[in-house]
């Protein structure tokens, strides 16, 4: 449950620089790594801002209980969980009310990409645990499963990146952080298919005008191809790397 | 006996589309058309505040408990509040006794979200020792029977009831609260509400009844308080929304949201004016 205070917090200062020196327009230091774990299918480790996630793809295999195999299609399911050390206060490790909404909305935010049609009586299990968090774990949580799907070989229509813009101080920001999400106005996460311009998330609290709202998810549209970038940066890593080694490295 | 499935033939999804290719509906109903909403209030004496919300064959309740209780430690000078939605047997074939599942919690956390961004109750007002007494709100809503948009029904129904809740008034006597046999209402600024969209194929259309449900590939609820701003948003289903069709549920949606907005009882004068 988040609790927003009443006594005006300075989020913003007098050079309109945020709390961690950036500008309104700019995104926290992004770092994802592509198949950080042996066992899994696809998997990917993503750093946002204080943010460290890892993201785990299953499948598509066999749909464990049988009754939820559909005939046409795979079934996706999202499991997002925060570690309970990944808070000031520890969490308990039993999933709440917030996490089983989050596995929800974070799953429908994908799916949209997934050609689940192409894998009937399947399952396709995306595991995300948040070992830190600071604010926008949905949206780098997102970005990094995103990854870990194509990872794991799993056919797409596009790649799914997120970000969450908000109000502080009365100004719309790119990219909140947890002080700026705890003591800002508003929340707003955003998650799309960057290549084919659809919103597969889009989610806000707190008090957004109808220009606010759209400036917002305009800034948020932006936040997201730089990183729909590095999201194909990572992959390209990888992969580039595999081929040098199969190539190359015969001798 | 057979288990009523949540799916729907696609032959009936084809005809639900053509039809509204065509601009028209199952039901007779324009895209944009909300169907007639009612309210009951204080239909349970036992509640603090109480009311169901009917939107055409849907039906919730809500009820209001208030107790006395500790604040969060992070808020000590403010009240608490406690969504919680339950999509129950009564309501629907489809859904099954047990433990509140996905659906419910999203729902109660939609609507908490309505209520608490919009910050329609003075939860400052709501402290009564701060830091040790405060009130506590407890809104639980029942579906009752779903025929569609239980989003928005239950959000009708919650803040409907929190608008005719009553109170006992309090009194601080060596740091021990007594309650007091008179009454007061709950210190209320807004009065959000939600309209939720369906998107069936590449169409758009304002609450969507069951049917509709079945064939809708995203669904939108927006909700706005009552000098228009945006409160809560919340995009649910494996689908997606193109920018412009947002902008459109957004300018459409504002307008829905005033007309339902009539149905809701009127702001209480509050209990600070006296």
């Amino acid at each position: 449950m988040k609790m927003k205070s009443d006594q005006a917090i300075k989020l913003l200062n007098d050079e309109g620089l945020r709390l961690d020196g950036r500008r309104l327009d700019e995104l926290r230091p992004l770092k994802i790594e592509v198949g950080v774990l042996k066992n899994a299918d696809g998997s990917a480790y993503i750093e946002h801002g204080k943010n460290k996630i890892i993201v785990a793809v299953y499948g598509p295999r066999e749909v464990h209980p049988k009754h939820l195999t559909l005939p046409d299609r795979a079934i996706v399911r999202v499991r997002y969980h925060m570690a309970p050390f990944s808070v000031p206060e520890r969490k308990s490790p039993a999933p709440s009310r917030r996490e089983i909404e989050l596995s929800k909305v974070i799953r429908e935010a994908l799916e949209p990409a997934i050609l689940v049609e192409k894998f009937p009586r399947t399952a396709i299990d995306v595991f995300i645990e948040v070992l830190q968090a600071d604010g926008g774990t949905r949206c780098a949580s997102i970005t990094a499963a995103a990854v870990a799907l194509a990872d794991a070989g799993i056919p797409m229509k596009d790649l799914v990146a997120a970000v969450a813009v908000g109000k502080i101080n009365g100004k719309i920001a790119l990219d909140l952080n947890h002080l700026e999400d705890q003591y800002g106005e508003g929340d707003m996460p955003v998650a799309m298919m960057p290549g084919l311009k659809t919103i597969t998330l889009l989610q806000a609290d707190g008090i957004f005008s109808k220009e606010e709202f759209k400036q917002a998810l305009d800034l948020a549209i932006s936040g997201i191809q730089v990183i729909y970038r590095k999201q194909r940066e990572a992959l390209k890593k990888k992969y580039e790397k595999m081929i040098r080694t199969v190539t190359g490295g015969g001798s | 006996m057979s288990k009523p499935e949540k799916i729907i033939p696609l032959i009936q999804k084809k005809s639900i589309e053509a039809l509204l290719e065509k601009g028209e509906r199952l039901d007779g109903r324009s895209p944009t058309a909300y169907r007639s909403v009612r309210i009951t209030v204080n239909a349970i004496e036992r509640a603090e505040g109480s009311a169901i919300a009917e939107i055409g064959n849907t039906m919730v309740i809500a009820g209001v408990k208030m107790s006395l209780g500790s604040p969060f430690p992070d808020t000590p000078d403010k009240g608490v509040l406690i969504v919680n939605a339950e999509l129950i047997p009564i309501a629907s074939p489809t859904f099954e006794p047990g433990p509140p599942g996905e659906e419910d919690v999203e729902i109660s956390r939609v609507v908490d979200r309505g209520i608490r961004s919009s910050e329609m109750i003075d939860l400052s007002k709501l402290a009564i020792i701060p830091g040790k007494k405060v009130w506590v709100i407890y809104v639980d809503i029942y579906a009752l029977n779903h025929d569609g948009n239980l989003f928005d029904a239950c959000m009708l129904a919650a803040t409907s009831a929190l608008l005719t809740t009553q109170k006992p008034k309090t009194v601080v006597e060596n740091n021990e609260v007594k309650l007091l046999e008179e009454k007061e209402p709950l210190p209320i600024k807004t009065r959000p509400v939600s309209v939720t969209f369906a998107k069936i194929g590449s169409y758009m259309v304002v609450d969507p009844s069951y049917k509709e449900e079945l064939a809708m590939d995203a669904r939108l609820t927006l909700s706005f308080s009552e000098n228009g701003d945006i409160v809560a948003v919340q995009k649910g289903l494996p689908g997606y929304f193109s920018y412009d069709e947002i902008m459109q549920a957004l300018e459409i949606g504002e307008k829905i949201s005033r007309d339902i907005r009539k149905h809701l009882p009127p702001i209480p004068t509050s209990a600070s004016n006296d």
